[in-house]
């Protein structure tokens, strides 16, 4: 019966780590670039929802839309200043450091506004806890709040990919910028959506991420963001279902390590895995295998 | 006097060494009037290292052209290796032999590390070389955690659990304590050994570039199928390459252990957050720049001690200002930007720029 509880806190976690990693992945495959920063997107959602919630008292899901619009304007205003004139730079390490710089800026605005001080967060999640099996197995309201939200967006995320125009337009310029461009699509639209989605992904991410494990500090999306990576190189980075699987893969993998092997070594174990996965298949579980050519 | 004929890279090689002996011979003179204050004093041997560490990262990254995110993961285990050299011998050897072992084994542990992951890691390409050198760091890093080492006259014992599991001996001493890491480090480290490690790392990257040797890794940077197929040995030339930066690296942790009387693996000092600060160092001082990189990770590493006044605005400012810096020396616009000043104040150069073309 544990081992039920402990994997459905995996697929929870998972699940969050999946969104995440769809924003790294859709921005990743279209942009060719590693947002480092994406991390801290989280972080700020998390604190906008817990200035609306906690210090104004607000209702949670107001919290919720304002983390959603705060950070999607977040993402488009990141990728306008600092990324767009990087685009064609010479090296594409120079992108990467930017956005590293970007990263320190959103975690020291944020020292500087809310203090180091871990805050803890008050769950946006009203449903009581599901209870199985005589009360021997309990599933929090977190839980399969973050569990269905997740399924919705992976949903709505590959019918909007694979149906809509906009969709087409993003798999257009991830593919060929230049051929796009010369059949109509904007680009730096495109480009600029792409960011906007990803943020407001980051955003949701973040409210389920806190309200599961409620402390907050202005190092809080660190971690998941460099988690959430992993998880979309281990599914094959710049493919939407493989950033949803490796998500999911890697959160059973730290709840489950963390359960039965070594709560220090669960971090381990999950690089650990990655690298067993990548040595085996070097472009990740769904990646496409490009041929070099001379 | 006899006139020296120094091609330009003998000379551009020259110049990097003098302007370390420079900064020393100056840092020297402050310090002998007093004119230094007692937290710059206590910066001077982590700028050694952070420019170590610059400088092997830009091997891997502007030599052989290979991201790494991994790099603090090989100064931890040059750290921890020389560390528990140092403990075991304590007073079994004069102090100097002492540091100069450790500093070997640490380069060596370090070196062979880098071998052993460098294998399967570089057959990877790209972004997924990073992320897997990222997550070797962070193993190694985790592992040191959970790593407990003890002595007593049976010999050494080790446990991957708690320090009770050694089942020690009475006399018995717990060298490495998990997280707590290794206290009671002799402390050896001092801004001469510092500047002369430098130095030996320069010497030796420097004269790695203008090898033979060098040249095939650059050309396996600039277009591995063409230099595969004109007989380069890629697997050997990237693990050279890979493994001369990891030894380095492990060389600065050395220095790194033997300047803190308590050595422990903390996410701070060598987490991925450390790997990516050295990346910082050198990308900004320019990919492939020795020079650069040694610049670029003395101003950086003084920028937030030099805002201390400004206290909590400092880091904050160090991230425009990084971001503002990328921006200008990266984007294709400010370049042109650049140029045309160039062209309209320094009309000369922008000549020479052109005949170079032609």
């Amino acid at each position: 019966m544990s081992f039920i509880s402990y994997l459905i806190n995996g697929i929870s976690l998972g699940s969050v780590y999946a969104i995440i990693a769809l924003g790294y992945t859709m921005v990743y495959g279209i942009a060719k670039m590693l947002n480092f920063a994406h991390g801290d997107v989280i972080m700020v959602g998390s604190f906008a929802v817990f200035t609306i919630v906690s210090t104004l008292g607000l209702p949670p899901i107001l919290g919720i839309l304002v983390a959603v619009v705060v950070c999607t304007i977040l993402g488009m205003a990141i990728e306008r200043v600092a990324y767009k004139p990087l685009r064609n730079a010479a090296s594409p390490l120079a992108v990467l450091i930017t956005a590293i710089g970007v990263s320190y800026l959103l975690q020291n605005v944020a020292l500087l506004i809310f203090g180091a001080n871990t805050k803890s967060f008050t769950s946006v999640v009203t449903i009581s806890p599901l209870k199985l099996a005589d009360g021997q197995l309990m599933i929090s309201g977190e839980t399969i709040v973050t569990i269905i939200a997740g399924i919705v967006i992976m949903i709505c995320l590959t019918l909007f990919v694979n149906k809509s125009k906009a969709g087409q337009a993003m798999l257009a310029v991830s593919e060929d910028k230049g051929a796009a461009q010369l059949m109509g699509i904007n680009v730096n639209g495109t480009i600029a959506l792409t960011f906007a989605i990803g943020s407001a992904l980051a955003a949701i991410a973040g409210v389920l991420l806190c309200s599961a494990y409620p402390s907050l500090t202005p190092y809080t999306g660190a971690m998941p963001g460099i988690k959430a990576f992993v998880a979309a190189v281990f599914g094959g980075i710049g493919s939407i279902p493989g950033a949803m699987i490796g998500g999911i893969l890697l959160g059973i993998i730290e709840i489950l390590g963390k359960a039965y092997i070594s709560s220090q070594m669960a971090d381990a174990i999950v690089f650990a895995v990655l690298i067993i996965v990548l040595l085996v298949k070097p472009t990740g579980i769904l990646g496409k295998n490009i041929q070099e050519k001379v | 006097m006899k006139k020296l004929r120094m091609t330009k890279t003998a000379k551009n090689n020259f110049v990097t060494y003098f302007i370390v002996l420079i900064a020393y011979i100056v840092v020297q003179m402050l310090l002998k009037t007093g004119h230094m204050s007692s937290l710059m004093e206590g910066l001077l041997v982590p700028l050694c290292i952070y420019v170590m560490l610059a400088i092997s990262l830009n091997l891997t990254v502007g030599i052989l052209g290979e991201l790494s995110l991994g790099h603090a993961g090989f100064m931890c285990v040059g750290a921890f290796s020389g560390a528990f050299f140092s403990k075991c011998m304590d007073g079994a050897m004069p102090n100097g032999i002492r540091f100069l072992v450790a500093l070997l084994i640490g380069a060596a542990v370090a070196g062979i590390f880098g071998i052993l992951i460098g294998i399967p890691v570089l057959r990877l390409k790209g972004d997924y070389l990073a992320i897997v050198t990222l997550a070797f760091g962070e193993i190694i890093k985790n592992l040191v955690n959970v790593l407990y080492i003890g002595k007593d006259n049976n010999g050494f014992h080790f446990s991957m659990k708690d320090s009770i599991s050694l089942h020690l001996g009475e006399e018995g001493q717990v060298i490495v304590n998990g997280a707590q890491g290794i206290t009671g480090t002799p402390h050896d480290a001092g801004f001469t050994v510092g500047i002369l490690l430098i130095f030996l790392s320069l010497f030796i990257i420097l004269n790695l570039i203008n090898s033979r040797d060098g040249r095939a890794i650059m050309s396996i940077r600039d277009n591995r199928i063409a230099a595969e197929s004109t007989g380069i040995n890629i697997t050997k030339y990237k693990l050279m390459a890979f493994s001369i930066s990891a030894a380095i690296a492990g060389v600065a942790g050395v220095l790194y252990a033997h300047n803190l009387s308590t050595l422990t693996a903390l996410p701070k000092n060598f987490g991925y957050n450390m790997s990516i600060m050295i990346l910082v160092f050198v990308v900004l001082g320019g990919i492939g720049n020795i020079r650069g990189s040694i610049i670029s990770a003395v101003i950086l590493t003084l920028l937030p001690e030099l805002l201390r006044g400004l206290s909590d605005y400092r880091m904050l400012i160090y991230a425009i200002v990084l971001i503002a810096m990328m921006l200008f020396n990266w984007s294709p616009k400010a370049i042109e930007w650049k140029d045309k000043i160039k062209e309209k104040y320094f009309s000369k150069v922008s000549f020479r720029k052109e005949k170079e073309v032609k």
